[in-house]
């Protein structure tokens, strides 16, 4: 008994926190569609529901029920398996990312909670939270990559092969903008990185400007939104790597792409704006108010810009991003030091 | 308008004394323009020494077509001929055109082609051969242009059926269902593609007729080194209708109505040539007020159609939201198109001698309060497009070409603008009392994506301008142009007024009888220059409608400019060529 209990509070916990991000992940797409509408002088859809609640609902169920494809010319392995890599490794990640301080689980089971290390707001607090995180997001490629490939088809080619340069070009970027952070927390386990912002002054983005502004850049590089959304954009390849994808095929790599930005805006309210931190409201409210108000900002940017041309963005991420985010490394380091020496 | 028989300009004059053998008539015609019969043999000559020999040459090929003579009654002296291939030429320089013309005989007529000339010849004699089976020899890729390659016959020819009804049943049977599917293979070397042998590096992408950067059916397949392309071959005819054979069934004014199909954007900006050029043949003069609502209707459709450019300009180099605003402005531009004339998008206004209604009463209040809110707009949709620093990267310096290119393929329009050259219809050849209002032409000067969407925006500005002017002087009077082939006639004097009661009984039964005669009549339309080509043979129906749309030669020259550009250049190409493939199949 003194067993089993840990083992199903662990399983439920994990449960939970993968349902209520997956619905998090569908209400993403709806708050999408209604922020471009609003943008757009248009209402986007409000047809189902109150306000178009129940979109996501009947979008799943729609993609549930479509016939499912497959091309003849496939590689029918590779083929079924590409989404599901898409959507597990984007969905992974959120197991280290502390979305509270704890669970108030004492209340319930009394003193026995804390003998199960179960009433913290993560699943798991890796002591290389970080780097588990790159690792996993970074396999994610691997789904797009292989989506493209397999497919037989010429413009899933080309846009799998655009994701497969982008992503790894921008992985580095993304990596270097944040060891600024880890300097300065000391740590690489991301509840400690957030405790370490326990008041706003002490909020990374301010200490770390430029490391913010080259993850924000690299980061919507790294999911593919406007402006480096050059994987899928419709006018060039028509839908890039996703082309000769139907139904729930489809609708896997759509949530895994939801998914991504969800968690990178998850990540950024953990790295650079205090994570679950915040007065007056408790930590989780805090932390979907920041992590929204990021989907929304690349929302926004979508709303905003036209694309990039392929070659430019390589380039960008080549010769600015990456001179830049190691300036920023290099920076970070000499301050941090003289301020060590100075202090101590 | 001047109507000129046997009149002489200089440039037949000259032709005689440099060419004295060769030039076999000069015909007169209804519309000015200097028209020579030139035997064959000596085409060539005449056509090169027009194009580089003469001073201020014509380097315009503006259009290159054919007729089938064969059923022709009334002749007026010219020139026995089966089939007669008439080649328009422009000066801009010169502000002048002419017409050149070669009779062909027999069942089978072949010409020497002229590419190797002016190379937007390509396509137009690919389309003759195609509509009239007449061989052009020394042609580098005469195939069919516009129908399938496996049509059998040669759909503008007097005797090939112009209904389905006329045809035999159609039949699909499974051995040749399967016959066209394996002729959908791509074989490089059927596209006129060079051999690049079995271990080529190159992928062969097969761009549209289904593809959202193509803006309509059309194909465009390329030959890609990564995301470069080596070669790209456009692929037209998705989209052909037959409009100019349709045109030989209908009569003279219902024809109008398939006018605003062309341009499927442009709505009466259609009618407007259409009805200039029967107008021409028939010694119609119309009168001052709908010639003013004529020049309204045609630049609020100007504002309409360059907005969706606009948008889709943008959306094409993946800016989602400007598309939605252009949208809506163009719904209020709608909404006093529909107040106005009925109509939206085809309302299929204008009629042989004027407009089909007067202005209903308060349509200066909607114009006018148009001609207050949009300017605002224009500002905001310059910084939203035209300032985005992106959209400029992703624009500038792409899908660039010369003026002299420019001129050269026949580009017209904003395209031709957009390099620099102040050349507008509206301006150097004023017509439908253009020369009355005030507007400037807008130009560029690299001939790049950004030009051309900059050269829209303001025209945008300019259109509105005269909108501004009609509003302000719209003249009192008739709307209809009282004459006997005016259609219809003015209706309030059907009733009272015997000889209006008999014209508009045969004219909307019969249609009007248009008296013999050849007028081309050419506008600034939205796109660049359309022109009606039109053939009265003293019937009720013309004998030969040939329609010169603007975005045909847009589309012929992209191969020429994209070469060792990428994919998304292409696209950038696309969108800011502005074209709509209606008008370039017709």
């Amino acid at each position: 008994m003194d067993l089993a209990i840990p083992v199903i509070l662990v399983i439920v916990k994990v449960l939970l926190v993968i349902f209520v991000v997956l619905t998090f992940v569908a209400y993403t797409t709806l708050l999408e569609r209604r922020v471009l509408g609003w943008f757009q002088v248009r209402l986007g859809p409000n047809r189902v529901g109150p306000w178009g609640l129940l979109q996501p609902l009947a979008d799943g169920a729609k993609l549930l029920l479509k016939e499912e494809v497959t091309v003849t010319a496939a590689n029918r392995w590779i083929y079924l398996v590409a989404p599901l890599i898409v959507v597990t490794c984007a969905l992974t990640p959120f197991a280290v990312i502390p979305f509270a301080k704890d669970l108030y689980l004492d209340r319930i089971f009394d003193q026995a909670a804390s003998k199960f290390v179960l009433n913290t707001g993560v699943i798991s607090d890796l002591n290389v939270g970080i780097l588990f995180v790159f690792a996993v997001s970074s396999l994610g490629t691997y789904g797009v990559l292989l989506g493209g490939w397999s497919s037989n088809n010429k413009y899933s080619l080309l846009g799998g092969v655009r994701a497969g340069a982008q992503m790894i070009s921008y992985e580095l970027a993304l990596s270097l903008s944040v060891i600024g952070v880890l300097l300065l927390a000391g740590t690489l386990s991301l509840t400690q990185i957030v405790e370490a912002q326990d008041s706003v002054w002490k909020w990374y983005v301010f200490r770390q400007p430029l490391g913010f502004i080259l993850f924000l850049i690299a980061g919507s590089a790294e999911i593919g939104r406007t402006p480096f959304d050059l994987v899928e954009c419709e006018n060039e390849l028509v839908a890039g790597y996703q082309t000769e994808y139907s139904a729930m095929k489809f609708g896997l790599f759509y949530l895994g792409e939801y998914a991504h930005l969800l968690f990178l805006s998850a990540l950024m309210t953990t790295l650079y704006f205090g994570g679950w931190q915040g007065p007056f409201f408790p930590p989780i409210v805090w932390f979907l108010i920041k992590t929204f108000f990021f989907a929304f900002v690349f929302i926004w940017i979508r709303a905003t810009y036209p694309r990039l041309r392929y070659d430019r963005v390589m380039a960008f991420g080549w010769k600015v991003l990456l001179p830049v985010g190691l300036f920023n490394v290099m920076v970070t380091a000499f301050v941090y030091t003289l301020w060590l020496q100075y202090r101590g | 308008m001047r109507i000129v028989v046997g009149d002489k300009s200089p440039i037949i004059d000259e032709l005689q004394s440099i060419f004295p053998d060769a030039i076999v008539a000069v015909q007169p015609v209804r519309d000015n323009v200097p028209t020579v019969w030139v035997r064959q043999g000596s085409l060539k000559d005449v056509l090169g020494y027009l194009k580089s020999g003469i001073s201020k040459p014509f380097r315009t090929l503006f259009d290159l077509t054919a007729i089938d003579e064969r059923l022709r009654v009334s002749r007026n002296g010219q020139p026995e001929s089966d089939f007669t291939v008439v080649y328009h030429l422009i000066s801009y320089e010169r502000n002048e055109d002419v017409r050149v013309k070669v009779a062909l005989k027999g069942d089978a007529p072949s010409i020497p082609s002229i590419v190797k000339l002016w190379p937007c010849a390509n396509w137009y004699e690919r389309e003759v051969w195609d509509m009239f089976g007449v061989r052009f020899e020394g042609h580098p890729n005469l195939r069919r242009i516009l129908l399938p390659q496996r049509w059998k016959g040669h759909p503008l020819r007097k005797e090939h059926p112009a209904r389905a009804t006329e045809m035999g049943p159609f039949e699909l049977p499974d051995y040749r269902a399967e016959e066209e599917d394996s002729r959908l293979q791509f074989h490089p070397e059927e596209w006129g593609l060079p051999d690049y042998g079995p271990d080529t590096r190159y992928i062969f992408l097969n761009m549209g007729p289904q593809h959202p950067g193509t803006h309509g059916p059309f194909r465009i397949v390329l030959a890609l080194d990564g995301e470069v392309i080596v070669d790209a071959i456009p692929d037209i005819g998705f989209h052909h209708r037959g409009a100019e054979k349709m045109a030989e069934r209908q009569t003279w004014h219902t024809f109008i109505p398939y006018t605003d199909r062309i341009d499927y954007l442009g709505g009466v900006m259609n009618n407007l040539p259409y009805c200039m050029a029967v107008e021409r043949l028939a010694g119609i003069e119309v009168p001052d007020k709908a010639k003013v609502i004529r020049v309204m209707m045609a630049e609020f459709f100007r504002i309409a159609s360059h907005l969706v450019f606009y948008g889709t300009y943008a959306q094409d180099v993946g800016a989602m939201s400007p598309v939605f605003f252009m949208f809506n402005d163009r719904e209020r531009v709608f909404s006093i198109v529909e107040a106005i004339c009925g109509g939206r998008m085809h309302p299929s206004w204008f009629r042989i001698g004027g407009v089909a209604q007067d202005l209903p009463k308060g349509w200066e209040k909607l114009v006018g309060q148009f001609v207050k809110y949009f300017p605002a707009r224009l500002d905001e949709f310059l910084k939203l497009v035209m300032h985005n620093r992106l959209l400029k990267a992703r624009t500038k310096g792409i899908g660039v070409y010369t003026l002299d290119e420019a001129i050269e393929w026949g580009v017209t329009g904003p395209g031709l603008r957009a390099c620099g050259l102040e050349w507008d219809f509206r301006k150097d050849r004023p017509y439908s009392g253009y020369d009355q209002f005030e507007f400037d032409v807008p130009t560029g000067q690299n001939g790049d994506a950004y030009d051309r969407g900059a050269v829209r925006a303001e025209e945008l500005r300019q259109s509105l301008r005269i909108i501004e002017q009609c509003l302000k002087m719209m003249p009192d009077g008739p709307y209809m142009a009282d004459h006997p082939l005016a259609t219809p006639p003015p209706k309030h004097l059907t009733m009272h007024h015997i000889e209006t009661l008999i014209h508009h009984f045969l004219n909307v039964t019969w249609g009007p009888v248009i008296p013999a005669g050849e007028a081309t009549a050419i506008v600034e339309a939205t796109k660049g220059n359309n022109a009606y080509y039109l053939i009265s043979d003293g019937n009720t129906n013309s004998y030969r409608t040939r329609i010169r749309t603007p975005s045909f030669a847009h589309l012929q020259m992209i191969p020429l400019i994209i070469r060792g550009s990428a994919i998304a250049d292409l696209v950038a190409l696309l969108g800011s060529i502005d074209f709509v493939m209606a008008d370039v199949d017709r």
